[in-house]
């Protein structure tokens, strides 16, 4: 064979298996998880994001209902915690976004056009769901998610561990720092408010009697009351008597769990953990005022449905959030309490969740009706930070407050501007 | 030579060569090869580098929230706000200090690894590739080791298990800023995971300084140890050093997977990285503002190897010295 034949025998080979190579790797990506197979529905293929809950048994149940719907293929992206909220935004801006996917109501997610309208979906029922659910999805009369889950959020403590040192439950913040010293031994702190103290910050303004916005979409957190529970909570982030740096944070019951701490803040997602682990020695209480002129407070954190406008399958993701997260009561029971104990956001579930009659859990209840304070659907992730961040400058590290919540408004006032003029 | 005649042996004549292909033929067969081998290279580094750098920069002239297809212009807003932002100002400040302390640090451990694993008359590979197979985990795993293991809060976590037999309280090495134990968690860390590497091209320049210069040095007087470290060694080792202080600098550039998993959510040692993550990704979704910082910082950097170059003179040839 000369040469000349021998290397056209050779380019033209490579090209053959150049091909070849992207027509398998063709195949390859239909055949791999594209996120967009699975299920056992027939038509659409639909996707949906969750964030990873820490409740055994939870990804699997979301699985198993979205493997039931019949009118469309239903495939879970089930995301690590930390990640979700990064990968969710980034992927709201492609075509691989999800078509379904799990958050919290945030008034620019309706602005940029992000989330689609529900109200058709909600109409119906409208007067079955917690109005204040309700409210909080709403911009305009319009209706932009559905509630799956309420999540209250408060103190939970060893009764053995405050009879022994003699501390009563904590009403005041005052009391509840004055406990955690009392209650703090060579190998117990005394309270843990999770790693970085953001779960305890809205929480914090409302018991000092203040609020994130005030209903004419204004900064109403920059109060006295505000500023006097700002220096509490770095006296007792340096008082020695507060668990820092834990392995898990506030929403793992372990801290408590595993004799870590005495109290604890955590949601009433993890009650069967505590049950568990705690027998009956466990109690919880709100997150108790912090000024005379303030009252305790519970934040009802959750989850709820959004469609994707932007998808191309509006209609057949609506279609599947009506059959999930309006229809399927039975499984919107076994959601909200066969795995951590959530409250259901329709009180017609509500009423009849018996695992959340008695007990604790019935006392979670109580604490949700009486103190609960719901997401602000004006209240956006870019003013969560700013407050995150007057936390880490004046709570954690030595700041003013007055100078941290200065820099917030700045921010927070730049995002009120943007969204409201 | 010896070569040519072999080869005008084997070839006596240049005439019976086979004739040559036109060269119209030839020429266009080396430009299609040329463009396959250089085409999907060229197609991505556009695609993926150029296409996005230049819509970062266009992104940094509007108002681009929650989308990357803006339409409203701003001008410099964007860029007013990043250089008035303290958060984004003092992330260039916690680059600095990052740089100042880990690239000295890793340029000294790093040296001090590869003269030692050099005097090593036995064992030689195996402590090379012990002290390099750092260098294979990943920063995120390294993070995840540093934070949740080494430097736990907890009693439980190593290093205070290893103070607790001193009678030292538990330290909360990442959740307290004051006083900033964090950087001895984060350079540690750096500092285990990069030094090998590095060690590894000391190592190669230790290796091609002729020993006719030591013995020189010997016969006229010169005292093992410092003296001949000092005055052999290390001028020796200049054109390395040079490379490794600029890769140092480029790597502390890039800082962000060590800092990320180990300081979440802080308004502290956050390099620029991190800071333009959380401004333009995580959860604020600014692009707007994000780019700019971007296209700020990309300046900066640009500014400081231009002035790092010109004072180590990296890149000069011997003989323009």
């Amino acid at each position: 064979m000369s040469a000349t034949s021998n290397s056209t025998w050779s380019r033209r080979s490579l090209l053959r298996a150049a091909a070849g190579m992207a027509a398998a790797g063709s195949l390859a990506a239909c055949g791999g998880n594209t996120g967009r197979g699975g299920g056992s529905g027939s038509g659409k293929n639909l996707v949906q994001y969750f964030h990873a809950y820490g409740e055994a048994g939870t990804e699997q149940a979301i699985k198993r209902y979205a493997a039931a719907y019949r009118g469309a293929r239903v495939s879970t992206q089930w995301i690590t915690s930390a990640d979700f909220e990064s990968k969710l935004f980034a992927t709201l801006l492609t075509k691989n976004a999800p078509d379904v996917f799990e958050f919290h109501p945030q008034i620019q997610m309706v602005r940029s056009g992000q989330v689609a309208d529900l109200t058709d979906l909600v109409a119906p029922v409208k007067d079955d769901f917690n109005p204040a659910d309700i409210a909080s999805h709403t911009v305009d009369g319009k209706t932009y998610g559905v509630r799956m889950i309420d999540d209250p959020q408060f103190f939970f403590y060893r009764k053995s561990m405050l009879d022994k040192a003699g501390v009563r439950v904590p009403e005041t913040l005052d009391e509840l720092i004055e406990a955690a010293a009392r209650l703090t031994t060579g190998k117990v702190k005394g309270l843990f408010l999770g790693n970085d103290l953001h779960a305890v910050i809205n929480p914090m303004i409302w018991s000092a009697g203040a609020d994130t916005l005030n209903a004419k979409n204004e900064i109403a957190y920059h109060t006295d009351g505000v500023v006097d529970g700002l220096k509490k909570m770095r006296s007792v982030f340096t008082s020695g008597d507060l668990l820092l740096d834990a392995p898990t944070d506030y929403w793992d019951p372990s801290a408590l769990n595993q004799g870590l701490c005495a109290i604890q803040f955590c949601g009433m997602w993890a009650m069967p953990q505590f049950q568990k682990a705690l027998g009956d020695d466990w109690g919880v209480f709100p997150f108790p005022k912090v000024t005379a002129a303030g009252k305790p407070s519970v934040y009802n954190g959750g989850w709820s449905m959004f469609v994707n406008a932007k998808g191309e399958n509006v209609d057949a993701a609506k279609e599947y959030v009506k059959w999930l997260w309006i229809e399927q009561k039975k499984y919107q029971e076994d959601w909200a309490t066969s795995y951590g104990f959530h409250i259901p956001p329709r009180t017609s579930i509500a009423a009849s969740a018996s695992k959340l009659k008695t007990g604790t859990p019935a006392e979670g209840v109580r604490l949700f009706n009486e103190f609960g304070h719901f997401d602000n659907i004006g209240w956006t992730q870019a003013m969560i930070t700013a407050l995150e961040d007057v936390f880490a400058d004046c709570v954690r590290k030595d700041g003013s407050p007055e100078a941290a919540l200065d820099k917030a408004d700045k921010a927070v006032g730049r995002e009120l501007k943007k969204l409201f003029g | 030579m010896s070569t040519t005649t072999a080869r005008d042996l084997a070839h006596p004549s240049r005439a019976e060569a086979p004739p040559a292909r036109p060269r119209r033929g030839l020429r266009g067969s080396r430009t299609l090869s040329f463009w396959l081998f250089i085409g999907p290279f060229l197609l991505g580094l556009a695609l993926f580098v150029y296409v996005p750098i230049g819509w970062s920069l266009y992104l940094s002239f509007f108002e681009a929230r929650f989308t990357v297809t803006p339409e409203k212009f701003t001008g410099f807003d964007n860029y007013t706000y990043m250089l008035t932002d303290p958060d984004f100002v003092g992330s260039l400040g916690t680059f600095t200090v990052f740089a100042a302390f880990i690239v000295p640090t890793t340029w000294a451990l790093s040296l001090g690894l590869a003269l030692m694993v050099n005097r090593l008359r036995f064992m030689r590979g195996f402590f090379r590739s012990v002290f390099f197979l750092p260098t294979a985990c990943s920063y995120v795993a390294a993070a995840l080791i540093w934070k949740m293991s080494i430097f736990s809060g907890v009693r439980f976590g190593l290093m205070n298990t290893v103070l607790g037999w001193f009678g030292v309280e538990n330290i909360a090495w990442l959740a307290d800023p004051n006083p900033p134990w964090y950087w001895l968690v984060i350079v540690s860390a750096r500092l285990w995971l990069q030094s090998g590497f590095y060690m590894i091209l000391f190592l190669a320049a230790l290796q091609n300084i002729p020993g006719e210069l030591y013995e020189a040095a010997a016969i006229d007087g010169a005292k093992p140890g410092w003296q001949t470290f000092r005055h052999i060694t290390l001028p020796q080792l200049r054109a390395t050093s040079t490379a490794v202080v600029l890769l140092l600098l480029i790597a502390a550039y890039q800082a962000f997977d060590e800092f990320f998993n180990l300081l979440s959510k802080t308004t502290w040692g956050r390099p620029p990285l991190v800071e333009l993550y959380y401004t333009a990704l995580g959860e604020n979704q600014d692009y707007g503002a994000g780019s700019a910082g971007a296209v700020i910082l990309t300046v900066l950097i640009c500014a400081v190897t231009l002035l790092q170059g010109k004072f180590l003179g990296f890149g000069k040839g011997e003989e323009s010295k």
